[in-house]
């Protein structure tokens, strides 16, 4: 313990000598001699590690420790390196994996169909396909699936764009998907777009002006708006360019349901045949997700509701 | 103890304390970055990780001017919750043209070291301007300015310049343009021209309408989409060996 500088003798504590204010001086302790053991003892102590893991540097190379990882790689060959991070991070997939293993080889050797039947298989399927969606999907179909009008579809519906079987869906997800209509804005006058807007808000069973409507169902089945080549001759749509069924009161790009009258609704619809789509895109998920990642959310999107 | 010194002689002259002070203090650093310069492998061998094109390299500029990196990290770590999450982990190969650096250090945004590619322009857009219109809960403030402030782009050669006398291989004299061409090929060789600068951001922005008005004016958007969608997709991992990226370290 530190003293008093006032104590006189041998006892007294020796002063850096400086005095500030008539009486404020400074002591001048050494360190405590069990706290330069200790760090002493902490040196040796390390020459523990340099032995066991990746220390000193020799050149362009470095001493690698005698500490080592082994291993199993994507190639099924048994790897042992020096420590490091890297190889403990395959480490510890390995040590995943042999949990997952079975289940993923399961999932991979089961057809869709079959998936359901196997309750404990279809558990996992899709608590497993649930974190990959809210991982990977969600930022724009929505947490719970339910999509945004305007942007981005829903999945959890039986109306589907590309098509809601087990393949398709696959496709989709693996290849990603691109919707395009033309703008109609610079081909078409204002009357026919008029036109068009009342005869695509009927088919969904909106209030609009029987003169239009059949003015426009005539322009929708002509070659000089051409909409039956991609929307189909009943308006039903066609899977394989997602033009989207019209007849079914399932809106993705007009927010039709954001206004409450029929007026409203046939604007909203106008605007879209006006401008064209072209911002729908679902990007493209086989380079960054594994063969059995989109099989589960394969299965996972089609329970949703909606597949078929 | 007697250490043979008195800690007076180090406390009493204020030039000895300055230069002690700055060796303890930059010790730790030096013993930890300089053999990185001398060994093999710190940066690992592999294809792919590539220069920025001049409209990337504004939006990296802008990344940089908005203070994205303060929420934002660029370095997946090797754990395995990272890598499920976010993928692949980082390698320093995938950050050899940057200066400086955007790892981060803060996560309070998720990491974006390998964003490229995971969601579409029209996304950022939106997400952009309005981040609560896409992730209901987000937490991240919303950059609506960039959507309308105008890219500036007069003084991309002198930027390209610098990054130059630092070692990013952008070409000034013609022999500069065919090694690129041989490393990277003739499309992203023409990019790394730095006469051609301005026309080439001009191109990028009007064949790719990052922001989503085809032939509205270039703006912060273009360039900061165009980054974000360059990050992390240019190594083919398919043809990486993972046992040497082991042996790097
Ligand atoms: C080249 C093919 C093509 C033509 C021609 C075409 N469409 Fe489309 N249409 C599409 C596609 C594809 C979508 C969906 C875009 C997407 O999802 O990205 C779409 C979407 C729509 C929508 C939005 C539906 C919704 O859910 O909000 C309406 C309305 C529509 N089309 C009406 C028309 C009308 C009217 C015409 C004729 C003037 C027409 N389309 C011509 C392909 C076409
Ligand atoms: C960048 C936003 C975005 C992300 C992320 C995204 N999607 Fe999509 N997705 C879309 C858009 C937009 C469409 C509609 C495409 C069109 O209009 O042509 C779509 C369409 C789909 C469809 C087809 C719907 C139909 O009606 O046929 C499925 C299935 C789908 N997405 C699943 C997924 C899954 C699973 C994921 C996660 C791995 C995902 N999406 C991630 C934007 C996204
Ligand atoms: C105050 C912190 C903060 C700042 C500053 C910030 N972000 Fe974010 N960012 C977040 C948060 C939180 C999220 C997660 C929620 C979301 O997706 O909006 C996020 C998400 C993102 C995502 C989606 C990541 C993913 O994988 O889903 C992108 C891309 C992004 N931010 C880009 C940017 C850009 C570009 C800037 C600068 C212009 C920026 N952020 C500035 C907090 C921030």
């Amino acid at each position: 313990m530190s003293q008093n500088p006032s104590q006189q003798g041998q006892q007294a504590v020796q002063t850096t000598g400086h005095v500030w204010d008539g009486d404020l001086q400074e002591f001048n302790n050494p360190l405590p001699t069990w706290w330069v053991y200790t760090f002493f003892a902490t040196i040796v102590f390390s020459i523990g590690y340099w032995l066991i893991y990746p220390a000193w540097p020799i050149g362009n190379t470095y001493t690698r420790g005698f500490d080592t990882i082994t291993y199993v790689d994507k190639a099924g060959q048994k790897v042992t390196s020096h420590w490091n991070t890297r190889a403990l991070l395959m480490e510890d997939m390995n040590k995943a994996a042999a949990f997952q293993k079975p289940f993923f080889d399961k999932v991979l050797a089961t057809p869709y169909e079959q998936i359901a039947k196997d309750p404990e298989l279809e558990n996992f399927v899709m608590a497993t396909g649930h974190s990959l969606f809210e991982n990977n999907c969600a930022s724009c179909h929505q947490t719970g699936a339910q999509g945004l009008v305007g942007h981005y579809p829903n999945l959890t519906d039986d109306d589907w764009l590309y098509g809601g079987r087990y393949a398709q869906i696959n496709y989709t997800i693996t290849d990603g998907r691109h919707g395009y209509m033309p703008t109609f804005g610079e081909v078409l006058e204002p009357a026919q777009i008029d036109d068009l807007a009342n005869y695509v808000a009927s088919l969904s069973g909106i209030h609009a002006d029987p003169a239009k409507v059949a003015a426009g169902r005539q322009l929708f089945h002509s070659d000089t708006a051409g909409c039956f080549y991609c929307h189909g001759e009943q308006a039903t749509g066609r899977h394989v360019i997602g033009a989207p069924n019209l007849t079914d009161q399932i809106w993705l790009w007009a927010d039709v349901p954001a206004h409450h009258t029929a007026q409203g609704k046939i604007e909203a619809i106008r605007k879209v045949i006006y401008n064209g789509v072209n911002k729908g895109v679902m990007p493209a998920w086989g380079d960054r997700l594994s063969p059995v990642d989109i099989k589960v959310l394969t299965f996972y999107v089609h329970n949703l509701g909606g597949g078929q | 103890m007697k250490l043979g010194f008195k800690h007076e002689w180090i406390e009493t002259n204020i030039g000895l304390m300055v230069v002690i002070t700055m060796l303890a203090i930059s010790v730790a650093g030096m013993v930890e970055i300089i053999p990185l310069f001398f060994i093999k492998g710190t940066v690992e061998n592999v294809a792919g990780p590539r220069p920025y094109t001049p409209l990337e390299l504004r939006g990296r500029d802008i990344y940089q001017d908005n203070g994205c990196f303060y929420c934002h990290s660029q370095m997946i770590r090797p754990f395995r919750d990272e890598e499920l999450r976010y993928g692949h982990y980082s390698l320093a190969a995938e950050s050899q043209y940057d200066h400086p650096f955007l790892w981060g250090s803060e996560r309070t945004g998720p990491d974006l070291a390998r964003i490229g590619g995971k969601y579409s322009n029209a996304w950022h857009v939106q997400h952009l301007i309005d981040p609560r219109s896409v992730v209901s809960q987000s937490i991240m403030p919303g950059f609506p300015w960039l959507a309308t402030t105008p890219l500036n782009m007069s003084d991309i050669e002198a930027r390209m310049k610098a990054l130059r006398d630092v070692g990013v291989p952008y070409a000034l004299t013609k022999q500069e343009y065919e090694a690129d061409v041989k490393k990277f090929g003739p499309e992203l060789a023409k990019q790394y021209y730095i006469p051609n600068a301005q026309q080439n951001i001009i191109e990028q922005a009007n064949a790719n309408d990052y922001d989503g008005r085809k032939n509205g004016p270039i703006t912060e958007m273009d360039a900061v989409i165009a980054y974000l969608q360059s990050l992390g997709n240019q190594v083919d991992w398919s043809k990486v060996n993972e046992n040497q990226l082991v042996k790097d370290r």
